[in-house]
């Protein structure tokens, strides 16, 4: 006989917390929408189709990725997946990349792919914002840029300077006594001209612009998957031209993207292809069998793009120019721009070609700086003659080996491949233009807003190079 | 009203709402809890497309009044003159001016009307604005280009006064001498750091940006740019004493968990 019990109080009923919870959450998973499946797959896996895969998670691939779907007409009309190799952005341009934006060049579709994307900065809340989160904040420092010309560069800086007003960019010329006045701790030896921006120019933080593309593109449903893009899997087809020569034509049918650390691979059915990855196009470009055809035919052309490596140094100087440092750059290529309120600049040199540093490996060579920087820097601003290198990082440039400029645009021999690549250093300042030039080819099927047909494939093929002017 | 259900992708899918949300004056840590009406608004935006359409719908018609309010006046311009687009601008954000060579000041009463006197005054510039709390932007720039003799400008309050509108102030440089930025809270060191092109200000006013980390340096650097202007508002030590403060909290908080 049982003396009397409460029933709460029985111990087969009472179940401790922590299994009532490891049963709570097999529940869940139990009930419809959740994503349990029998059979394990390898998480990261990207969709087996897509309509169109971007090779590259940079500023531009995330770029394209948003304007496609802040374009589409309808929810879901256009999946978008966007491939990145690395995520960590260890050796990605976008996060290494000092962060200018300027309007000071010499070719017209350069000027315009800037100051639509300065436009885009300035309104950034409204494009890129996400409800029930933090505003996207860039840290833009308006400070201009400042390029100095010698005798020699003066005539081109001035008619650079008309092309610049009649493009709509706000700069103005400068004479030594004016730099003088304006900048006292600039030394106007051998400064012939000087130029100006007043607006939409200065510096910012990539790394916050690329993490508001790729939020607001996640949120509007784009795909995004690390992995590497090993080959494409493509259908060729030929034509004879007019003087009986068999061309042939490929369109890349599958994307073939293997998880990291790993050999396993997904092919991913695709109707488009669009290569935006940097420094590493060229290669990309190679996968894709162009520049593997017969000698002398056009798919013997390669895409032009290689990666550069360039050094960046962080300075510091108390004694230093104040708030009002603009983005000095000298007509000898050296620029040094002002970093945070402490004393601290940021300085570099393009190295000639001829001293073109390995790019192997991100490794930065602390003796290029005492060589080349210092000396033209401490003849420029004499405060920087006691300045200490407080770090350095390098970074590539997807340079383009043609023309330097960017290459936006269908590949003439491969039918749904194309290109955002070949920024040659204007990749972060030119995205978000760029972005929508490109998903306006793929959308509307043409450019739209802003004629960039200048600065396509056709350039490459007829060796004529659309070249800027000034340098840097 | 017939609410359709999103569909639960997996994976690699959906995430967050593609909505902008009205910028707060106070930038909201995720940490602080939503009123109780914008967590239930959030809740049906996640798993409702009708109501996520009604949110952008409404975020857009939010920027979209601001674009309206901010616009050019070319007709006024093309019939009055300069000044009095200028003027009428000022006047229809709820703002007020004073002529050059005018003592008093046209302001709308507390409806919202003014008078429309100031039309005939054509051929005088404006020479001091107090736009305060209004939602003048950067575009709206664009209506007071031509005032070349714009001594003050007060933007006390102005919440859409962000980095680029200051960008702009360049285009008064030869005239502005009085310039008050209290209270904006969009505005940081990066707009600040554009004012040096303003080589007659003489009395800057830069109390509670929120946005500033550090005013008792950013005055100092200011000076350096600007030496004939007096900055008010702002104490040598503000963003020190933070500093202070941390240190000795560290230091009571080690000897209380250390022994």
């Amino acid at each position: 006989f049982h003396s009397h019990r409460n029933i709460n109080q029985d111990v087969s009923l009472t179940v401790p917390p922590a299994q009532l919870a490891a049963m709570r959450k097999h529940a869940v998973r139990a009930m419809p929408g959740s994503d349990w499946q029998p059979l394990e797959i390898t998480p990261g896996l990207p969709p087996e189709r897509a309509d169109v895969v971007i090779v590259g998670g940079g500023v531009v691939g995330w770029s394209v990725a948003y304007w496609l779907k802040r374009k589409e007409r309808i929810r879901d009309g256009v999946r978008v997946l966007v491939v990145e190799k690395d995520p960590t952005y260890s050796q990605a341009s976008t996060v290494l990349s000092v962060g200018g934006i300027r309007q000071q060049f010499s070719l017209p579709e350069n000027i315009h792919l800037s100051l639509a994307s300065a436009e885009f900065l300035r309104s950034i809340n409204e494009h890129l914002g996400v409800l029930n989160e933090d505003p996207v904040d860039l840290q833009f420092n308006h400070s201009g840029y400042l390029f100095i010309a010698s005798e020699k560069g003066a005539g081109i800086m001035e008619e650079n300077y008309r092309t610049q007003r009649y493009a709509g960019a706000k700069v103005t010329l400068l004479s030594p006594a004016q730099v003088k006045e304006k900048f006292p701790w600039l030394n106007t030896e051998g400064v012939a001209l000087a130029s100006y921006g007043l607006e939409n120019e200065g510096w910012f933080d990539p790394w916050s612009l690329l993490n508001a593309l790729r939020r607001k593109a996640i949120s509007m449903g784009v795909y995004q998957c690390f992995g590497e893009v090993t080959g494409f899997r493509y259908s060729t087809h030929s034509m004879p031209t007019d003087d009986s020569h068999q061309m042939s034509f490929k369109r890349i049918r599958y994307v073939n993207v293997r998880m990291p650390n790993s050999l396993e691979y997904q092919p991913v059915e695709c109707a488009i292809v669009v290569n935006a990855a940097g420094a590493h196009s060229g290669k990309v470009a190679d996968l894709a069998g162009i520049g593997s055809g017969p000698k002398d035919t056009l798919a013997a052309v390669p895409v032009p793009v290689e990666p550069r490596k360039r050094y960046v140094y962080v300075l510091h100087c108390p004694d230093g120019p104040g708030l009002d440092t603009p983005f000095l750059i000298d007509y000898s290529g050296v620029y040094c721009r002002r970093e945070g309120l402490g004393g601290n600049y940021i300085a570099g040199l393009s190295p000639e070609e001829e001293e073109e540093p390995d790019t192997r490996d991100l490794e930065v060579d602390y003796n290029f700086f005492q060589d080349r920087i210092w000396p033209l820097l401490a003849h420029r601003v004499p405060a920087f003659e006691c300045t200490k290198v407080a770090s350095a990082w390098a970074g590539y440039y997807d340079y383009n080996t043609f023309d330097q400029n960017c290459i936006l645009g269908l590949h003439p021999l491969v039918n749904n491949m194309y290109f955002a690549t070949g920024f040659s250093g204007h990749g972060l300042q030119q995205s978000p233009a760029a972005g929508r030039a490109l998903a306006e080819l793929i959308l509307d099927g043409g450019f739209r807003t802003l004629d960039l047909s200048a600065l396509g494939f056709e350039r490459i093929f007829h060796q004529e190079p659309v070249l800027e002017r000034s340098i840097v | 009203m017939a609410l359709y259900r999103t569909v639960q992708l997996s994976g690699c899918a959906r995430m967050c709402v593609s909505v902008a949300r009205p910028y707060s004056t106070v930038a909201r840590s995720p940490s602080t809890p939503l009123p109780l009406r914008s967590k239930l608004l959030f809740f049906l935006s996640q798993h409702f497309y009708d109501v996520e359409q009604l949110l952008s719908w409404s975020s857009w018609l939010r920027n979209w009044t601001l674009r309206r309010k901010n616009t050019f006046y070319s007709y006024t311009q093309e019939q009055y003159g300069n000044n009095v687009a200028a003027a009428f601008y000022i006047l229809s954000l709820k703002g007020g001016f004073r002529f050059s060579g005018q003592s008093e000041w046209f302001r709308p009463n507390e409806k919202g009307k003014f008078s429309w006197d100031f039309v005939n005054f054509q051929e005088h510039p404006i020479e001091e604005v107090d736009v305060s709390g209004t939602v003048i932007n950067c575009t709206g720039l664009d209506n007071l280009v031509s005032q070349k003799n714009l001594r003050t400008l007060s933007l006390r309050g102005c919440r859409e006064v962000d980095d680029w509108f200051l960008s702009r102030l360049h285009i008064f440089q030869e005239s502005l001498e009085e310039l008050n930025l209290s209270g904006c809270p969009r505005i940081s060191v990066g707009g600040l750091c554009a004012l040096h092109h303003l080589r007659k200000l003489r009395k800057l006013d830069l109390s509670s940006l929120p946005r500033v980390q550090n005013p008792g340096l950013v005055r100092i650097l200011l000076e350096e740019v600007l030496p004939h202007c007096h900055i008010t508002g702002v104490e040598y030590d503000e963003g020190l004493q933070a500093f202070q403060e941390e240190k000795d909290s560290e230091a009571l908080s080690s000897t209380g968990t250390g022994a």
